[in-house]
């Protein structure tokens, strides 16, 4: 099970290896507005740490009640 | 399964992995749609989620009516629950998405109209296993209605929007996932991230509320025999 779990981790770090490709375009010369200044200043960071916080929180809270279930059952056992 | 972790940690990776990347990843600069493109992490990763735990869901039911096993009628209602709550979140996340992209938060789109049907179906077998008490009979019913609901979902979300007009890319000369405005630095992120991610997410729940299920069955099982014994 152990050697399992390396595997698919192995699998996932090779697809992080993939995302170099990164570059500007335009849609036809006409350049399109996005939000590249607010990234430049940095803020777009402050959603990402939000988001990954909302996260974080859910995953500890899924994994909380993952554990409890577990506990359960090792009782009714 | 439903008992190892390998998975779950896939799943919590998979997410992070789509929650930073998805925003700092450059995207296409399309007009109209600007950085709204990066909902297709999220919105579409919805729809991908339900399919997925609607097609297991369906795969219980026909395993039920095969060996009768109770079990499976569990999975399969638990599945159908999960694929539900993504459905919805999907419904509401394009309806959101639509409002500032198409002008208005719900314009009677094929998709949009095809996405409801699918889904009050699939409300329809909550209500239709609720409306028996006795266990095998619901059982029976709702697996068969299940396949019924799951064979609904192809005309409603995947056909029929297809065959006539439709602002919802996938529609008439507007294919989805077109490598024009999805292109490889999306797909790196969409594929290996929020597909699996979000899928992962929905099992973890569900197998949780399969896992309680079968406790409270246990539960109930369990203790008239105790009580017996006890007041002997």
């Amino acid at each position: 099970m152990h050697k399992k779990a390396y595997f698919w981790l192995l699998v996932f770090a090779s697809w992080f290896m993939g995302f170099s490709a990164r570059a500007q375009d335009s849609a036809g010369g006409k350049p399109v507005e996005m939000a590249d200044g607010l990234r430049a200043n940095g803020k777009i960071y402050v959603v990402i740490i939000v988001v990954v916080t909302i996260l974080l929180g859910l995953f500890a809270y899924v994994i909380r009640l993952d554990r409890k279930i577990s506990r359960l059952e090792k009782n009714v056992k | 399964m439903l008992r190892q972790n390998w998975w779950k940690i896939i799943c919590v990776v998979a997410l992070i992995y789509t929650c930073i990347e998805g925003f700092l990843g450059s995207v296409p600069a399309l007009p109209i749609i600007n950085e709204t493109i990066r909902n297709l992490y999220f919105h579409v990763a919805m729809w991908f989620g339900m399919m997925i735990l609607f097609i297991v869901s369906v795969v219980y039911s026909i395993k039920y009516l095969r060996t009768n096993n109770h079990i499976f009628d569990i999975y399969a209602l638990e599945y159908a629950k999960g694929g539900i709550v993504f459905g919805c979140l999907g419904l509401l996340t394009g309806s959101i998405w639509a409002g500032f992209t198409w002008g208005a938060f719900w314009s009677n789109d094929p998709k949009q109209l095809g996405a409801v049907i699918a889904l009050l179906i699939y409300f329809a077998y909550l209500v239709l296993r609720n409306s028996m008490t006795d266990m095998d009979k619901r059982a029976r019913i709702g697996a068969v209605y299940n396949i019924f609901a799951f064979a609904m979902l192809f005309p409603t979300i995947w056909i029929i929007p297809r065959m006539v007009e439709s602002l919802h890319p996938g529609g008439m000369g507007n294919p989805a996932l077109d490598s024009n405005d999805i292109d490889k630095r999306m797909r790196i992120v969409f594929w290996p991230g929020a597909v699996p991610g979000w899928t992962l997410l929905g099992v973890w729940i569900t197998t949780l509320r399969i896992r309680l299920q079968l406790l409270t069955e246990k539960k109930h099982t369990s203790e008239p025999t105790k009580k017996k014994f006890s007041h002997a």
